[in-house]
């Protein structure tokens, strides 16, 4: 079979990516970078659940607080390095994506239901996480800097670029099987239509529960790369109702249930937000500029900028 | 011929109102068999019970000798029977092909594989030059059909038919009466509802009339038409005395129940 355009494209952009650092040697694009790979790995896993499954969830990011303390006490507490620990973090997200998806789904909760409950399952783990011991409580937990490989700690940005690169590359061979596989068809067809998906012998309770295990191992994942970045975490940190809403916003502007919206719409309101940010003088006025674009892009564009990009290309929708 | 499909004293309330109630029937393999009745006498939920989307109050159904009430609809499709829905469910912004391959992956979890199956089955059904259109914009007739081949490209024992009729012109039902019987002819058994009367004369083996709830008729078509109970569920208490007096001939017969079978 030949190699179609739009894969050369994508490998062009993907060496691009790999070369870049030699030609950037500022940080501040490199962490912008970081921040953009981050976001968009966060969106393609939520874009999982969210564009492929049609299970919105708006406590997107208990996964990803649970997998960061899960490293990360492991590390400080016990002294397992993160490379181990993340496993573990992939787990714990996993498990967590268990839990709340059969206590959910089980029950036919859909819509608006879901996206709240998992919005109480964020805060509820938010309050217990403040008021337990192991997890520093309120205080929170200073990680060590101790760069190396073990740890996953880098001197420098470029490591961590390089690391949220890697994971951005996951996140959309996940979303590429996805396209091309049976449980990636059932998912479509609950997302589309939830009793007809049944008729036609697909389990879709187990099939949700098993995508939103899916969403919450990324996001355990995603957990230890932040906490090791960042190297602090507290209850308002891990379980930000902001990343939440960020990681769908990304995929809805970016387009739902697409390979490289996550991508797409983590690049485009980053960049949004950093030039508002340095042409406005005044704090505060640039929010009102993404508010602006987004609004703008929710009204005009529902299938997202992948679907302007396919709608001038001709083609049609996977 | 061995009994594929054996219904025993179903029933269901919604509240006070009992939809079904002792239902029982049963179902030959290899036959066409029918379910007829006026609206709401609860035809489809007792479909709906049958392929495991509704609950029973009491009763068992039965699929080669296994019981299977209480299965979930997923199960039941694995033991092979699988329905239709009366209001067409497509995945709505999906192609005809990929609707059809969802029903296809039941048997397969290769894309190529499920694809071919697909298309065959899009072949049989008169859809090969639908294959590329969404699902949303097909006509009535076209997602009457969709429902059917995606159902058929699970490769079922027995298939459930809601009323794949109902909305079609009459040359749209030669169509799928063709159809049916040539899937019919492919091995697979058939249990539909149906309100068209003419059709049902023409396709079926065995019909069971349901009326309020109640199974009040079984046997060969021609026998249902001219049931005086029969008569009286689709035209009203009193009627099948009044034909009977003025126009005693089968064909007055047939056609006013058609009539009555389409309000």
């Amino acid at each position: 079979m030949a190699i179609s355009i739009s894969r050369w494209v994508q490998m062009g952009l993907l060496v691009l990516a790999v070369v870049l650092p030699l030609a950037i040697q500022n940080n501040f694009y490199l962490d912008v970078l970081t921040i953009i790979f981050f976001t968009a790995y966060l969106g393609q896993s939520w874009n999982i659940l969210g564009g492929y499954a049609g299970q919105f969830s708006f406590g997107g990011v208990m996964f990803f607080g649970t997998g960061a303390y899960a490293s990360t006490i492991l590390w400080t507490t016990y002294g397992i390095p993160p490379i181990y620990g993340v496993f573990v973090a992939i787990l714990a997200g996993a498990i967590v994506g268990l839990i709340v998806g059969y206590a959910s789904f089980r029950y036919g909760l859909r819509g608006s239901y879901f996206a709240l409950i998992t919005l109480a399952f964020a805060e509820m783990l938010r309050i217990i996480a403040n008021s337990l011991e192991f997890t520093g409580g309120g205080v929170g937990i200073f990680l060590n800097f101790e760069p190396s490989i073990m740890n996953l700690q880098f001197i420098n940005a470029r490591g961590f670029y390089y690391l949220s690169l890697g994971m951005v590359v996951i996140s959309i061979i996940i979303a590429m099987w996805l396209e091309r596989s049976r449980f990636g068809a059932q998912l479509i067809a609950i997302r589309e239509n939830e009793d007809a998906a049944e008729a036609l012998g697909i389990n879709v309770l187990r099939s949700k529960i098993l995508a939103i295990m899916i969403m919450g191992g990324m996001g355990g994942a995603a957990g230890t790369f932040y906490a090791q970045k960042y190297l602090y975490l507290d209850p308002p940190i891990a379980y930000s109702i902001a990343l939440s809403v960020e990681m769908l916003l990304v995929t809805i502007v970016g387009g739902m249930g697409t390979v490289f919206g996550p991508l797409v719409g983590s690049f485009v309101l980053h960049i949004v937000t950093e030039v508002a940010k340095h042409l406005i003088e005044s704090p505060g006025l640039s929010l009102i500029v993404y508010g602006f674009i987004l609004i703008l892009i929710i009204a005009y564009l529902p299938n997202g900028l992948i679907g302007l990009f396919k709608g001038l290309s001709g083609k049609r929708g996977k | 011929m061995a009994l594929l499909l054996d219904v025993k004293s179903i029933s269901k309330s919604f509240g006070g109102l009992k939809a079904v109630s002792d239902a029982s029937l049963s179902v030959d393999e290899g036959k066409i068999v029918s379910l007829i009745g006026p609206n709401g006498a609860g035809k489809t939920t007792l479909f709906a019970i049958i392929s495991g989307f509704l609950g029973a109050d009491s009763g068992r159904v039965f699929l080669n000798n296994e019981n299977i009430t209480g299965m979930k609809p997923h199960r039941i499709c694995d033991k092979g029977m699988v329905r239709t829905f009366q209001i067409t469910q497509p995945f709505a912004s999906l192609s005809t092909l990929e609707n059809i391959m969802v029903g296809a992956y039941k048997n397969t979890s290769l894309k190529a594989k499920a694809k071919q199956k697909a298309t065959e089955v899009a072949e049989l059904v008169g859809m090969t030059h639908l294959l590329n259109t969404e699902a949303n914009s097909l006509t009535v007739a076209g997602r009457k059909r969709l429902e059917l081949a995606r159902a058929l490209a699970t490769d079922p024992k027995l298939l459930l038919l809601d009323e794949v009729m109902a909305g079609l012109n009459p040359s749209e039902i030669d169509e799928i009466v063709n159809i049916i019987k040539i899937i019919r002819d492919s091995g697979v058994t058939i249990f539909l509802i149906e309100h068209v009367m003419k059709a049902v004369v023409n396709l079926s083996d065995y019909s069971y009339v349901l009326n309020d709830g109640v199974l009040i008729a079984h046997g060969t078509p021609k026998q249902i038409a001219n049931d005086p109970l029969v008569i009286e569920a689709y035209l009203g208490q009193g009627a099948a005395k009044a034909m009977t007096k003025n126009t005693p001939t089968k064909a007055k017969a047939s056609k006013t129940s058609k009539k009555g079978g389409k309000s």
